[in-house]
């Protein structure tokens, strides 16, 4: 396709983009480096039937004045990155200095707010991932094995927990191990302990999300397992057979190595979108023990006090990672192409 | 000759095969389980759905029957429905949703096709930005438009977030249509230009009637990421113009405080009816879509 034919076909597709997630990014870029201006505060004279009281209170107009004159705040260049509420620097650097052990020092950093949700975000994503292939594996093996009238039902059931609106189904979940809900209860039974409740306890909140990432995601990888299973090449598992290679070392050599491109995908595929994993903490109510960097964004830009500047700077350092995390992926890519033309 | 599945059946050993059933009820079990449950609950009142006493009274319903007279009640979805409005959103989220597919797909088709037809280098290099694109996690976009938007007073409306659904579908069209049209012979549009069609004239003729299969499998997921999208959404919308998933997020905030708690789950059963409706009629075209972009490696 010559180049001008090209220019057109994908123009208003590039244009979408560029407009929509480039110029965002760059967007963001300018606003990280920016802080919003301090309400502008007047002394107001107030006086009662007995005495004048001088108070401090926000001077409307002249805010407004000055958010016109300059809509993105005051530019403070890389402050907000190096502050507390993000890297912070500072903070670091003396606990690092006062540490006693490693273990305590890592405690000391989870209670920053950055590197808390930065801890729960990389957990999520590393314990997620390899979960969800390993279950997706096996549900793909045993759909594979079932006869073929009742595999149709089953892959349908199988879809639901992924096609469902995460904040969806997040809130099913959450209402099941509600302390009143019929999860919740089992638990309490089950453990004896009346006052025991998944929502109260850091770790289990932790587990719970976890759980609920697994069980959001395992359809996925099941479904691509799945219609890999179907193209494992028939003769290779025929001589295995006439070979005597059991059940499982035909799994082993046959069907594993056929999968190995699957696994790389469905894997890059997880750790995008569990690096994001925003909605199940929303849907969880579980904010106060999990936070992603997807919601302490979500926090900032939430609410009265829009905090646009600490906001751009959590999403800057949100890409950065998503950037090393596709890193290897990148560079492998490029090697292939590379080799593809030389 | 024998099929697959009696190849893989020859030799598999009855325990492995009752521990790979038992297995899987498990795992079915797991996946259904809460949603009949929610289902099942939306038609009771909250002293039944989130029993005190007994978990046992969210089967029977005994406090609905003492509350209402009857076993099932549509308190909640009337709450839902008429008092809390939810028609509207679902009205919003039908507006989204139907734009963003067909402009998603325009955009997609056009581009995917020149992607697929094109030999050159860059071709590569937009399918990698695009791949980049994919990964960014979508709130981090959305710190960099609400201040633009505000700016611009086009924050809060619908024709903003339509657009914006798009753009962030943009790169997920362009791959999967892309791999798509590859499968797509070559010849056939190349015999159209012989024959002294232009560019356009050959898509337009000759891919347009063949390119269905992939077009509405990639519809579909339009469709979910539009339909499910919560981050833009409850950031780009106002009050009023909010779809049902943030309409949703907004009633946990208030409903919980009022005792409301079934509105919510009213709503959540009514939003998910459409998805079940469309995995029910589109589970072959979601499965090959899953895989399309995996086999291709």
């Amino acid at each position: 396709m010559p180049h001008r034919a090209f220019f057109w076909f994908i123009l208003p597709s590039a244009l979408a983009m560029l407009l929509f997630i480039a110029v965002p990014i760059a967007s963001v870029v300018i606003q990280s480096v920016h802080i919003e201006h301090p309400k502008v505060m007047e002394e107001v004279e107030t006086c009662g039937p007995f005495n004048c009281t001088t108070e401090m209170r926000v001077d409307a107009e002249a805010t407004a004045k000055l958010k016109q004159a300059e809509p993105l705040g005051k530019f403070i260049g890389l402050e907000t990155y190096f502050n507390r509420n993000h890297l912070a620097i500072d903070s670091v650097k003396t606990q690092w200095q006062q540490r006693d052990g490693f273990f305590s020092f890592v405690r000391g950093l989870y209670n920053l707010p950055f590197y808390k949700a930065l801890s729960f975000t990389l957990v999520y994503t590393f314990v997620v991932t390899p979960l969800v292939i390993v279950l997706g594996f096996m549900i793909a093996l045993a759909v594979n094995s079932i006869p073929k009238i009742l595999r149709g039902p089953a892959i349908f059931v199988s879809l639901l927990p992924m096609i469902v609106t995460p904040l969806i189904g997040s809130l099913v979940l959450f209402w099941m191990v509600d302390a009143n809900g019929v999860l919740g209860s089992a638990i309490q039974r089950i453990f004896d302990d009346p006052n025991l409740s998944l929502k109260a306890s850091p770790p289990l909140t932790w587990i719970m999300l976890l759980v609920y990432g697994v069980w959001h995601s395992a359809p996925f990888a099941f479904v691509v397992f799945y219609a890999g299973l179907q193209t494992v090449p028939q003769d290779t598992l025929e001589s295995a057979m006439i070979d005597g290679a059991s059940r499982w070392e035909r799994i082993r050599f046959v069907v594993l190595p056929h999968s190995a491109p699957l696994v790389t995908f469905v894997g890059l595929i997880q750790l995008m979108d569990n690096f994001r994993v925003f909605e199940p903490i929303v849907g969880f109510n579980a904010s106060a023990s999990a936070t992603s960097l997807s919601w302490i964004i979500f926090n900032d830009l939430f609410g009265q006090q829009q905090l646009f500047g600490s906001a751009a700077a959590t999403s800057l350092l949100t890409i950065l990672g998503v950037c090393i995390l596709l890193m290897p992926v990148l560079i492998r890519t490029w090697r292939q192409n590379n080799r593809v033309v030389a | 000759m024998t099929s697959p599945s009696a190849t893989q059946y020859g030799k598999t050993s009855p325990l492995i095969r009752l521990i790979l059933s038992a297995f899987l009820i498990v795992w079915i079990v797991l996946a259904a389980f809460p949603f009949l449950w929610t289902l099942w609950g939306s038609f009771k009142v909250e002293a039944d759905f989130f029993s005190k006493v007994d978990w046992t009274f969210a089967l029977s319903g005994e406090r609905t029957i003492a509350e209402t007279g009857s076993a099932f009640t549509g308190a909640g979805y009337y709450g839902a429905w008429v008092q809390e409005e939810f028609w509207r959103a679902a009205l919003n989220t039908m507006i989204v949703t139907f734009f963003v597919v067909i402009i998603s797909l325009t955009l997609g088709t056009l581009g995917g096709y020149a992607l697929s037809r094109s030999g050159f280098r860059y071709t590569f290099w937009i399918l990698i930005a695009a791949l980049v694109f994919r990964a960014m996690p979508h709130i981090t976009l959305v710190s960099g438009y609400l201040l633009p938007f505000f700016e611009l007073n086009i924050w809060g409306i619908l024709p903003t977030t339509i657009v914006v659904l798009v753009a962030i579908n943009q790169p997920f069209t362009l791959w999967m249509l892309h791999s798509f049209f590859l499968n797509i012979p070559k010849d056939l549009d190349e015999s159209a230009l012989v024959d002294g069609c232009t560019r356009f004239q050959a898509f337009r003729h000759v891919i347009v009637p063949v390119m269905w299969p992939g077009v509405i499998t990639t519809g579909l997921f339009s469709f979910l990421l539009a339909y499910n999208d919560f981050a833009i959404t409850t950031m780009l919308l106002s009050q009023d113009n909010q779809t049902m998933v943030p309409k949703i997020g907004s009633f946990l905030g208030t409903t919980q405080v009022q005792g409301n708690v079934m509105f919510a789950v009213a709503a959540v059963v009514s939003a998910t009816a459409p998805l079940f409706i469309l995995v029910l009629f589109f589970q072959r075209q979601i499965v090959s879509g899953l895989t399309a972009g995996a086999v291709k490696g």
